[in-house]
This record gives structure tokens, sequence and C-alpha cells, in this order.
């Protein structure tokens, strides 16, 4: 839509005319402020625990199950040293074999959800899919954090009350 | 011919002064717009419409992507 809206304010004459082709999307996908009716509700990427505990593919889960269960958490989220999301690994995969490599040892792939989701699509989401936890990251892969279901079913309960 | 512009591009054209103009209907811009951003939906962009516009300063437009 917004090359064609270039397109036509330069037919009308003006000269200079950019596109910002990656657009709102991409905007929103950074966590950058907005305005509107929609700009002060809770979204993913400002629930999101931000302190998640991170591992690499080549560790082994051993260790990885210590770090998290010192810092209170059951759930650790793969990345590389870009942290970009390779893998999620929750209760279940932490309690595996101590032995094992976070890349063997971890659930790859994680679905993912950017951080301008409204709290309450999340929570309807988390809640139709039964999940306790899911990876929130930019549009490029970037790990923001981890999202807790009681956090966001919280904040969508909290605004809609 | 238009150009192409990032994220980072945009800010520092906006703070230079340059005109942002959200095309998508005006029931999207409502909910959420970029700051300072103003509402052209692409079927108002024309010559009536274009006239809160001013032509000597750059103009840059977004909609969501860039389908």
């Amino acid at each position: 839509m917004s090359p064609r809206a270039a397109w036509r304010l330069e037919s009308l004459g003006f000269r200079d005319v950019y596109d910002y082709t990656v657009g709102k999307l991409d905007w929103l996908a950074a966590g950058l402020p907005t305005e509107g009716t929609n700009a002060q509700k809770p979204r993913a990427g400002a629930l999101a625990c931000l302190d998640v505990p991170t591992c690499r593919l080549d560790e082994r889960l051993t260790e990885v199950r210590q770090r998290a269960q010192a810092g209170g958490w059951n759930a650790a989220v793969a990345v590389n040293e870009e942290r970009v999301v390779f893998g999620l690994l929750r209760a279940k995969e932490l309690a595996g074999a101590g032995e094992q490599l976070i890349s063997v040892a971890m659930r790859p792939g994680p679905s993912t959800f950017r951080p301008y989701v409204l709290a309450e699509e999340m929570a309807k989401t988390m809640l139709d899919h039964k999940l306790e936890s899911t990876v929130v990251t930019t549009s490029d892969g970037r790990l923001v954090g981890l999202l807790l279901q009681k956090d966001v079913v919280a904040a969508a309960g909290s605004k809609s009350a | 011919m238009p150009k192409g512009i990032d994220r980072e591009g945009l800010r520092r054209m906006v703070a230079a002064g340059a005109q942002l103009v959200e095309v998508l209907p005006a029931e999207e811009y409502a909910e959420d717009h970029l700051p300072g951003a103003i509402s052209i939906p692409l079927r108002h962009i024309d010559a009536e419409g274009a006239k809160v516009l001013d032509k000597d300063r750059a103009v840059i437009v977004n909609c969501w992507d860039s389908a």
C-alpha cells in the first residue's frame, strides 16, 4: 500500500518522497512507542521477563539446569551470540539427563511472538493452546524475553476489569 | 522515484522536519500510529487530500509493511 501512496504523491508534484517499506510492523516489533487508542495497552514485550536464563547449544544440560534453578527459573532459552533464539527448555526438558548437550535437550524452533501483540490477544492464545510460557522475539528472531501465562492473564484481566 | 528508508533513517528525517504520513485506513491509524504521523488513507491521496502536506518538505509514507 505504501509504495502506491509514495508514487501517487510523486505524481502530485512531491519531489522528495520516501517509503518506510517495512512499516508499522517493524516499528512495533522494535518496541518503539506509538500513539493511538492501543498505545497504553499492555503488550507482550512489556510483560515479558527479560531476565530469563539463556544458554548456548554446546553447554551441558546439568550446568544450565543449575543456573536456571539458582535464579528460581524452570525454563531457559537457547540462543546464539546474537541472541537469536534456537530453542526453549521448559521444566520437562530441564529435567532430562544432565550430560546431554543443549542442542539435543532443547525443544527446537519454538513458536515466538512479537513484542507488540496486545496482552488480551496473548492471554487468549496462551490459554487456548495451554502455553505456560512463550518466547517473545524481535522480527529478526532476537530474544526479548519469556512471557509467562500468569503475567499476561493478570494484565489482560486488569485491563478488562 | 520514491526512495526506501529504514527505521533509523525515518527517525533522523522526522527529527529534521520530514512529514510522516500513514496511508492505512483511518480506523487502523486510530489504534496505533508512529509518533507524529498524520493520517491520509491511500484512497484519499489526491490533489485535495494532499493539501495538508508541504510540497517543499520531504514526505515519508508508511503502512503495515510492504504488502
